[in-house]
């Protein structure tokens, strides 16, 4: 009983930037130590807390982007414009530096290896990140689960884990990765470029009457346009879960 | 801040009702009072740029729940659910 009080207490915990690697031009993935993590599922969040000298204290939701690994876990971080946080995130804080983790977060959105229905993940920009966690625990766990990952990016200049997201693709016929560009695709591009319809849903996913798990995640307008394009495809509707993280940032 | 799509959904309540509900508040099941809908708290509307948290159901637009901390306390105000169905694990 006094173990599992403990268990289920989420407190803030310090955790330490021990690198940093660059994903896009406002992008970047924090590689972070945080002894004592009890591990996550993909898909899962953590909350970031930052306090000022002053004691300000202001937080922030952040999909973990890695599989599990002890006690590391990576956060990939958009730079918005107008933040508040992830300004201080992506640009400023080095490694060495400390912040105040809560986590993991989430029982909902998220993907458990061990289920072996087929898995199509749809990401509009950021909203990658907790998909490709997913993807990096297929990898992880053996998982022969077939997956596709249809990404959603303006360009091919925003594009995250590009690099990664091809390898995987490469050497694994179970995992097929779609770029859709919805402003500039990269030179040479046979598709089209322009937000995701209905037709073009329709040459990248499964079909509805293969019933794929759908993980749908993005800024607010996106998840809500893929999930309704989702629905009137025929794919069930409580087969689709999704997560919107706010106004704009993809 | 006002306008469309200005809010994100219940997944990100997980943290904040972590500091009153021990079990995942994203996956639990919730009823809305006004319209009858039922579904995950992970898929209602939060917003969350104000002194609080409110959350609105997403089919008939009513506040389901409101959360406000102040110092050493926090007020919860979950007028708008008929129920929540939280999921427990069977431990002793």
């Amino acid at each position: 009983m006094a173990r599992a009080a403990v268990l289920g207490r989420l407190n803030w915990r310090a955790a330490q930037l021990v690198a940093v690697h660059g994903e896009s031009a406002t992008a970047r993935t924090l590689i972070l130590d945080a002894p004592g993590w009890p591990g996550h599922l993909p898909g899962q969040h953590v909350d970031v807390r930052l306090t000022a000298e002053d004691g300000y204290s202001t937080q922030r939701s952040y999909s973990i982007a890695s599989a599990p690994a002890g006690a590391r876990l990576e956060l990939t971080v958009e730079r918005l414009e107008d933040g508040e946080v992830s300004p201080y995130l992506a640009d400023e804080l080095r490694p060495g530096d400390r912040l105040e983790l809560r986590g993991p977060i989430g029982g909902w959105f998220v993907w458990h290896p061990g289920d072996l229905d087929p898995v199509l993940l749809l990401g509009g920009g950021s909203g990658v990140v907790p998909l490709m966690a997913m993807l990096r625990t297929r990898v992880a766990t053996g998982s022969t689960t077939p997956m596709r990952l249809v990404y959603s990016t303006r360009t091919p200049d925003t594009v995250l884990y590009g690099d990664q997201l091809r390898r995987l693709g490469e050497r694994d016929s179970a995992l097929r990765v779609e770029l859709a560009y919805t402003r500039r695709a990269p030179e040479g591009w046979q598709g089209p470029v322009g937000r995701l319809d209905g037709a073009r849903l329709t040459t990248l996913a499964w079909p509805p009457t293969d019933r794929p798990a759908c993980f749908v995640c993005g800024p607010t307008g996106f998840a809500e346009a893929v999930a309704n394009l989702l629905v009137d495809q025929g794919y069930a509707p409580e087969r689709i879960k999704t997560e919107r993280f706010g106004p704009s940032g993809a | 801040m006002t306008g469309p799509m200005m809010w994100t959904d219940g997944n990100m309540l997980g943290g904040p009702l972590h500091d009153v509900f021990r079990p995942d508040v994203t996956a639990a099941m919730a009823g809305c009072s006004n319209c009858g809908w039922t579904g995950p708290m992970a898929g209602v509307r939060v917003f969350d740029h104000a002194p609080g948290v409110v959350a609105r159901c997403a089919t008939c637009d009513q506040v389901l729940l409101r959360m406000v901390h102040g110092p050493g306390r926090a007020w919860l105000d979950l007028r708008g659910l008929s129920y929540l169905q939280l999921p427990m694990t069977e431990e002793t």
